[in-house]
């Protein structure tokens, strides 16, 4: 018989390694296992480039025919449309950003892999914190071409690359906040398809119901309403009054609670169906 | 106390009590809507043996294994490992168990040392020690020449060994094992059998799962024989044969190619089709009486098939597991059939 197991290893002993078991998890570990399933979805996304085709053509694509077809309408023309438009394209953008979340994760799960993910002793929050947190890039990539566009098409915005990177960042962290949505019905959902069609129905309200196209002013009483409690709504005006303004208004306030209230929701939520999973 | 104190205990009595069981299951079961998959199963692996859970597919043998396994959850009943409640610390159960999948459980889009990277520094192992394990692993398994290709290029062989490869990674006290050999050729299943062996003797405890009566022969010092959910039979290999009783003329041809020529004459001597054994050149022959062997072999010097080794056995586990359940193990020999998903 050949024996492939290296015979001067020590033998295992059942009773130390009980004793040697640690019992619960340390928040130190969770987030080296997090990092860790980043690194792995770092890894996919660089062998599988395809992936980045939605963050790179959305924003561009997204930004110029938005502009040329309701510049005119809403603003008079594009120019002064953009100031408008390019706060309210980089919350678009960055939502259909974690869309993709997540439906990758639902497709990622039904591969063995997750099997392994599921026998091995980590947090289990972290296979689901890992892409997301690997997916900050994404919406990095997102976000920096949304305004680069809106730059090349003539916006100049008055708050200065500060303000720009603040409304950036902003938009990152309301796009990984909101991702906990997406993850969680991936978690639910029977397919990916599923995913995709459950997370278009809460994305396009989300979306087209704020304040990202059109002045609030000019919506029926009713809509006004809504838009107004939107964390859409809250995101875009933000972004908008730092890109154009430099200003740190209340509404940068409003987003980070918004966002902290989905993810203390979402969250658990998320991991307690993916554990119900197995 | 340690395990390798023990030894194998092969077929023996249990040295210690059962309060040193590697797994103890009691009652255990587990529905999916109506269909009752595992249906109340007592099990009790102890240390250093190679447990072996026989039964056709949809026996319950992997949701089984998922239980106890934390997989899956218990939906009544109780199982130990190694004296730890599995449904009360999962955690700990966690690391004290490495599971190899029926589907091999490894990343496709890794390459096979960023896999075996990935499960070490997950389980908290430091950076370079991850990195010498990976090594040590890849050589171990053979792997070391595809070590930097992913995974998606391997064969079925190749990466039940990257599995088995990542489920030793922390060098866990037991292993679970499904179905470690559906789907290879006779070649690579030989060789993980001889990899499942060299397990026990470095102090592990196996429980595996297989469809393959030959393979709970060729492996396990212990088998329990599940079916619809519920276990029909359990003991050595051996005690499970006696149990049927008659023997078995085991041939083993010194030109596999005459095996169709060796299976002519059998038919034509006792009326009756040989088993032909997946090992290449293997027959095996059901005799209702031993001394028929004689005429097998004289019949077979006249035709000219030449054999290079002979046995009369008692039968395989083929023909227990028929005795068994009353009906013959529905997926027999099937190969890869739950593997092509």
């Amino acid at each position: 018989m050949s024996t492939l197991i290296a015979p001067a290893r020590e033998t295992v002993t059942a009773a130390d390694r009980v004793a040697a078991a640690r019992r619960r998890i340390s928040m130190a570990e969770t987030l080296g296992q997090t990092l860790m399933m980043a690194w792995r979805a770092l890894k996919k996304m660089r062998r599988n480039p395809e992936q980045f085709f939605d963050v790179a053509l959305q924003p561009i694509l997204f930004t110029a025919m938005f502009a040329f077809i309701f510049g005119g309408a809403i603003a008079g023309d594009v120019q002064s449309y953009l100031p408008l438009m390019i706060p309210g394209i980089l919350a678009q953008t960055v939502l259909t950003t974690c869309m993709a979340t997540g439906t990758q994760l639902r497709e990622d799960m039904e591969k063995g892999v997750f099997d392994r993910f599921k026998s091995l002793p980590i947090a289990r929050i972290a296979p689901l914190a890992g892409p997301m947190v690997a997916d900050l890039l994404r919406y990095t990539i997102a976000a920096t071409l949304t305004f680069g566009m809106g730059l090349v098409m003539g916006y100049r915005p008055g708050g200065g690359a500060g303000g720009v990177l603040a409304a950036i960042l902003l938009a990152i962290f309301t796009g990984w906040s909101l991702a906990w949505v997406f993850t969680w019905v991936g978690t639910i959902a029977r397919s990916a398809q599923a995913v995709q069609g459950i997370s278009m129905m809460i994305l396009f309200p989300l979306t087209f119901l704020s304040n990202a196209f059109v002045p609030v002013d000019t919506l029926p009483g009713w809509l006004a309403a809504f838009v107004r409690v939107n964390p859409v709504s809250h995101l875009v005006t933000a972004a908008r009054d730092l890109a154009n303004r430099a200003v740190v208004s209340g509404e940068v306030a409003w987003t980070i609670l918004a966002c902290l209230i989905v993810m203390a929701i979402f969250a658990p939520l998320s991991v307690r169906s993916y554990k119900r999973h197995m | 106390m340690s395990i390798t104190e023990l030894g194998r205990t092969g077929g023996g009595p249990a040295p210690n009590g059962d309060t040193d069981l590697a797994v103890r299951a009691e009652g255990l079961m587990k529905t999916f809507g109506e269909h009752r998959a595992v249906d109340g199963i007592d099990l009790h692996v102890r240390p250093g043996e190679i447990f072996g859970i026989l039964g056709p597919n949809g026996a319950g043998k992997t949701t089984m294994l998922r239980m106890l396994a934390t997989l899956l959850k218990i939906d009544a009943g109780r199982a130990e490992i190694f004296g730890v409640d599995v449904a009360g610390n999962p955690h700990v159960i966690r690391q004290l168990v490495g599971v190899t999948g029926q589907y091999a459980s490894v990343d496709e889009n890794l390459t096979a040392r960023e896999n075996l990277w990935l499960f070490s520094r997950l389980q908290g192992i430091a950076a370079p020690r991850a990195r010498r394990i990976g090594t040590e692993l890849l050589g171990q398994f053979g792997l070391e020449e595809a070590a930097d290709k992913p995974v998606a290029q391997f064969s079925g062989g190749m990466r039940r060994r990257l599995d088995l490869a990542a489920s030793l990674i922390t060098r866990p006290p037991l292993i679970f094992l499904d179905e470690p050999t559906t789907g290879l050729d006779p070649r690579t299943r030989g060789q993980m059998w001889d990899t499942i062996r060299s397990l026990v003797t470095d102090g592990c405890t196996v429980l595996l799962t297989t469809q393959y009566l030959d393979e709970a022969d060729q492996l396990a010092d212990r088998v329990a024989v599940i079916d619809h959910g519920r276990k029909v039979a359990e003991g050595t290999p051996d005690e499970l044969k006696t149990a049927v009783g008659d023997s078995t003329l085991q041939l083993l041809l010194a030109e596999p190619g005459e095996v169709l020529a060796a299976v002519e004459v059998v038919r034509r001597v006792l009326g009756s089709d040989p088993v032909i054994s997946p090992e290449r050149g293997r027959l095996n022959v059901a005799l209702d009486q031993a001394d028929l062997a004689a005429d097998v072999l004289i019949a077979l010097r006249t035709a000219g098939v030449s054999i290079s080794s002979v046995s009369v056995a008692k039968p395989s586990l083929d023909e227990v597991f028929l005795a068994l359940t009353g009906h013959e193990t529905d997926e027999h020999d099937e190969t890869g059939t739950e593997e092509n998903r």
